[in-house]
């Protein structure tokens, strides 16, 4: 078993100077390239006593003496391999902004309200099918320093570990037909066809009548593919 | 065949949500700057080190992974299985820190020095590093300046040009016990670190 190739052709440069912050940031030398480098090694085991049943519900998980405010969304979705296999088990970790487009991290200077019936951060991990789901607050848009007058795009943040070391993943999960889309320079630093692959879509069908929106975010991991290993 | 979904920065607001016990929230995380617990068997030791950009400033908002394996070279991952967990396991060879959860911008991760993978590999922690400005995760190697000899037949250290391996290898500081090591990480200029394509 070794681990796939890599399909670099739906990922972002390194170097991409309309994101202001990859300029003295991005790697300048092409990465080395060791064949086998990752089949040798299975991803990290996790401690996972610090999982709760409460972590894929945002919306509960930060109450201290009533609800969050905004709109209450449900995000579900499947985890598949390159060759369309489920990823069971796989460890989501989310963190996000508030309804205001606020997080609670003391380094956030966005002057917007904190909420204190909301943390914004939360984990799930995906079934024996590779399907996941957890429920939050649609985050608002917040501004941002990158060049006059930004602002980020409504968009949850989300860590993937799947089965092997080379399935890491981090990445923004975004909303259909958000305006802000097409003028945010790290959702542009993805090549033009690829970028649908972080856009959530509405899904009436998975609504919850009177209480929550939802919205259906598919993501495929990089992933093991057996290969003969001598000619 | 189903494409990759693309990678994106971390962003500079992670703390809370991956680290929150670095950056003084309530909970805990999946993987902090312990690694080892004080009765998992090796020899204890400490690696700090900091993030340089390209203009030589410390990055306060970097977050570091590591993964290593145990003191005789176990690196019990969950190869191909479903990744399950160890509840309270007091080694997971899995440890994260974030560069903001101290003024200076330091990480530091304390934990056994790592075996011999295969008996061929050099003892190392692999890293994975995430920052605001940095669209795909990079990935590294920590190697040990004492492990001299191990170093040399290092089939990974080996594909790395001579000049470069420098940047790889953490250095006994002086400064601190004589199990600390330093391993600095720079993005940019003459020092750039050495990232693998994995
Ligand atoms: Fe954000």
């Amino acid at each position: 078993m070794t681990t796939s190739e890599s399909d670099r052709s739906s990922q972002p440069p390194y170097r991409y100077p309309d994101y202001v912050s990859t300029r003295l940031r991005a790697p300048t030398q092409p990465p080395i390239r060791i064949p086998g480098f990752s089949s040798r090694h299975a991803g990290p085991a996790l401690d996972d006593s610090a999982l709760s049943p409460l972590d894929a519900d945002l919306t509960r998980n930060g109450r201290r003496n009533g609800e969050p405010v905004g709109e209450r969304i449900i995000v579900t979705g499947r985890i598949i391999d390159e060759i369309g296999r489920p990823v069971p088990g796989a460890l989501l970790e989310i963190w996000q902004a508030n309804a205001a487009g606020r997080y609670i991290q003391p380094t956030d200077q966005h002057d917007a309200p904190l909420d204190p019936n909301f943390l914004g951060t939360g984990r799930c991990r995906s079934d024996a099918t590779g399907h996941y789901g957890f429920r939050t607050i649609k985050p608002g848009a917040y501004p941002w320093q990158n060049h006059p007058n930004a602002w980020r795009p409504n968009h949850i943040h989300l860590s993937l570990f799947g089965p092997d070391f080379g399935s890491r993943l981090v990445t923004q999960m975004y909303f259909q037909g958000d305006p802000l889309l097409p003028l945010d320079p790290i959702f542009n630093s993805v090549p033009e066809d690829a970028r649908d692959l972080l856009v959530a879509q509405f899904e009436l069908d998975r609504t919850e009548p009177g209480v929550a929106l939802a919205f259906r975010f598919d993501i495929v991991l990089r992933g093991p593919r057996a290969t003969p290993r001598e000619a | 065949m189903p494409r990759q979904t693309p990678s994106q920065t971390i962003g500079p607001f992670f703390g809370f949500g991956l680290a929150p016990d670095q950056y003084g929230f309530a909970g805990t995380a999946v993987g902090s700057g312990t690694v080892a617990a004080d009765q998992v068997a090796g020899q204890r030791i400490r690696v700090v080190g900091r993030v340089f950009d390209g203009a030589g400033a410390v990055i306060p908002d970097a977050l570091i992974e590591i993964w290593q394996a145990d003191a005789a070279g176990r690196c019990d991952g969950f190869a191909n299985e479903p990744p399950s967990g160890r509840s309270g396991a007091p080694f997971t060879g899995f440890g994260r820190a974030g560069t903001g959860a101290r003024s200076d911008g330091r990480f530091e991760f304390d934990t056994i020095k790592p075996g011999s993978v295969d008996g061929l590999q050099a003892p190392h922690l692999q890293v994975t590093l995430f920052m605001r400005g940095l669209l795909r995760h990079v990935v590294t190697r920590v190697y040990f300046a004492d492990e001299h000899e191990a170093n040399l037949r290092d089939p990974v250290l080996c594909a790395v040009p001579r000049n470069r391996r420098d940047t790889l290898i953490a250095r006994c500081d002086d400064a601190h016990s004589s199990h600390t090591y330093s391993f600095d990480i720079h993005m940019q200029g003459e020092r750039e670190t050495v990232f693998f394509d994995v």
